[in-house]
């Protein structure tokens, strides 16, 4: 290969480092969108060798897809192959793609892109159900003229040899099907510390860079080095960033476990819990050992769903997940649905600010009922199972939202339940909410992006839309405060927890501890990590670096110093 | 020529799985060039039942009448089989 044979000049790029870990491997390039054949262009071929060609093209690209579909890790994404690998070796569609090449002396590229086009269309004009086919048929239609022209099918390659995969932005549907043995980290152009690619990486523990500007210009097959902690893309690897990799080969077999006792070193508690999605989830945070469940996003139950599932439906989906954790913490997000999120039952795609709109516990207010549902299904899940189940609301900006909230648990009978600290609002009036609520939990996430009035899905704005931000902190610090004052009147002691992703950030973690939070909840991943960060200071200090991030006058202001602070985390390479 | 009259019993009509599984089934037939039409329609506008989007664009929905034909040795048989597995809801599980 040409490009190989280069000699590569050394160069860093900088990004933003989302995801720790550091590996060597070939750079190669989400492939793009396949371009249309021109119209007409013309046969420059026998026509035997045309049709033997597109018909070899039918049979690859089908094969390609029924293997794909045997190593599918879900059922649904194993159907969704499956019907796509009939379409690709469809009889009907190769026959009329072949009569345009002996009729029509058209290109196979050409012919193809033709005879599929004629079928979605069709597709399309039928309306509905069938109009959303058409998507599928020009999906095939994209990878047999990619297969045609011996190109890279749309999305991410399929590749034998491990890669460093570069991408503009991965969307979820891109990641889904992401295998974490081929693929070795995840490198992209936009994207911020929150965006899809991030959490993703951490969840399957690959190391990632987003923001990287001039990535995409590296030529495909360049050997580089990304570190995910610092934040860098090294072209042309030498000895150092070998030595690199070992180092972290060794200290990732160091933090792959947990025992299970989150504490500072003088012993201060601080529950490490984890975010899980599914009951699949569940079972594989509890074998790392998370001391309870910290964020159970209940909308894997709704997602790629057309109607509400059923109370008894919910019911098993969230027994599955109490199981896993005995008689251990597992706090329940209600739907979260809206923004990022949209479900055709409960939001409206058309509004022009999504993230403003009515999402969260909002949805109540549109389309009632749902919720009460849905924490009837919690309920009946509790029911059957040793958990603690705690309830919270996501999306919560007034005293009287919390407070009819905790009416229609306590309805359903739930008897603990909080609520979601994302809005600046909430976060301002969190005494006010404790006095009525048992606990609160924050999503820095969305605390984050509204605190800075920064899109989290927008790379250029990846500094604004850092949790470090001192305002961010701020906020948060607002919510201890407000908890302790609401404790003392109560007499009751008033839990603040954080399950955004700021608390897998191992050095925030000891900031967010500084500032008062009792627990924090992360992907399973990133518990050892944090553990044994947290357990190399002791409540003092971790106090007095809060304080220090508190003074600074940036995010990376405040992230410099206390990582200055930290020797631990450049001795693991964190 | 055989042909064989059958009701699409899945409720989705004859698209998505069902479609799949009939066009499968239909493609086992190797020796047979078996096609579908709506009821009513002329027998030239048969469609290959092996092919999915053939399937698909014939738009059949729960309850239409659709005919099978082929011809040649085992057509009988290979009809009845096809229009059994258009008369089961396919997408009852």
């Amino acid at each position: 290969m040409d490009e190989q044979s280069r000699q590569p000049q050394r160069e860093i790029l900088d990004g933003v480092g989302v995801s720790p870990g550091r590996v060597i491997a070939p750079l190669v390039h989400m492939a793009p969108a396949v371009s249309e054949p021109p119209e007409g262009e013309p046969l420059t071929e026998d026509p035997e060798a045309a049709t033997d060609r597109l018909r070899a093209a039918a049979l690859a690209v089908r094969a390609e897809l029924t293997e794909r579909a045997a190593r599918a890790r879900s059922e649904s994404a194993a159907e969704v192959l499956k019907a796509t690998a009939l379409m690709a070796g469809d009889k009907a569609l190769v026959k009329n793609a072949v009569k345009l090449v002996t009729s029509q002396q058209l290109s196979p590229e050409r012919a193809l892109w033709q005879a599929a086009t004629a079928y979605a269309d069709q597709m399309r004009a039928m309306g509905g159900y069938m109009a959303e086919r058409a998507a599928d048929i020009e999906d095939v239609r994209a990878r047999l003229v990619a297969e045609l022209r011996g190109e890279d099918a749309p999305g991410v390659p399929q590749r034998r040899e491990p890669f460093v995969l570069a991408a503009e932005d991965l969307a979820p549907a891109d990641t889904a099907v992401l295998d974490p043995d081929v693929v070795l980290a995840l490198v992209t152009v936009s994207g911020g510390p929150q965006s899809h690619t991030a959490i993703l990486a951490r969840n399957l523990g690959l190391p990632a860079v987003v923001a990287v500007q001039g990535v995409l210009d590296l030529d495909a097959g360049t050997p580089v080095f990304v570190d995910g902690a610092a934040g860098t893309v090294v072209t042309a690897p030498g000895e150092t960033e070998a030595e690199a990799v070992a180092a972290w080969r060794r200290t990732a077999e160091r933090l792959a476990s947990f025992d299970g006792h989150g504490a500072l070193s003088d012993g201060t508690p601080v529950p490490l819990l984890a975010n899980v999605g599914t009951g699949d989830d569940a079972r594989a945070a509890a074998e790392a050992g998370a001391q309870g469940v910290g964020l159970l996003r209940t909308e894997f139950c709704f997602l790629g769903r057309d109607a509400e599932p059923t109370v008894e439906e919910q019911t098993a989906a969230y027994a599955e997940v109490f199981a896993a954790f005995g008689d251990r913490k597992v706090v329940v997000r209600t739907l979260d649905a809206g923004a990022d999120k949209p479900l055709p039952f409960l939001t409206d795609a058309e509004e022009p600010n999504p993230a403003l709109g009515v999402r969260g516990y909002r949805t109540d207010w549109t389309t009632p009922g749902v919720l009460a549902r849905q924490l009837e299904a919690i309920a009946a899940a509790r029911e059957g199972s040793g958990a603690e189940v705690w309830v919270m609301a996501p999306m919560i900006a007034t005293v009287s939202e919390a407070v009819h909230f905790q009416e229609l648990a306590h309805e359903a009978g739930l008897p603990v339940c909080g609520v979601m600290v994302e809005t600046p609002a909430a976060a301002l009036t969190a005494e006010q909410i404790l006095d009525r609520v048992d606990f609160v939990s924050l999503g820095t996430n969305d605390l984050t992006q509204y605190t800075m009035a920064a899109d989290r899905m927008l790379g250029s704005l990846a500094e604004l839309n850092s949790p470090w931000q001192p305002a961010v902190l701020r906020m948060v610090e607002c919510v201890t405060r407000g908890a302790a004052a609401s404790g003392t009147t109560s007499g009751t002691h008033k839990s603040v927890g954080v399950c955004g992703e700021a608390a897998a950030d191992p050095a925030l973690a000891v900031v967010l501890v500084g500032l008062g939070v009792d627990t924090l909840s992360m992907s399973p991943r990133s518990l050892a990590a944090v553990a044994t960060v947290l357990a190399s200071v002791d409540a003092t200090e971790a106090r007095r670096l809060a304080v220090l991030a508190l003074e600074a006058t940036s995010a990376s202001e405040a992230r410099d110093a206390v990582r200055a602070q930290l020797p631990v985390l450049a001795e693991l390479g964190l | 020529m055989t042909e064989r009259t059958a009701t699409v019993a899945s409720r989705v009509g004859l698209h998505a799985r069902p479609a799949a599984i009939f066009a499968e089934a239909a493609g086992e037939y190797e020796n047979l060039e078996i096609t579908i039409r709506a009821e009513g329609e002329d027998a030239e506008e048969g469609m290959d039942a092996s092919s999915v989007l053939s399937l698909m664009s014939l738009g059949a929905s729960h309850g239409d009448r659709v005919v099978l034909a082929a011809e040649g040795h085992g057509a009988e048989e290979a009809l009845e089989h096809l229009a059994g597995i258009i008369e089961t809801d396919l997408d009852a599980d």
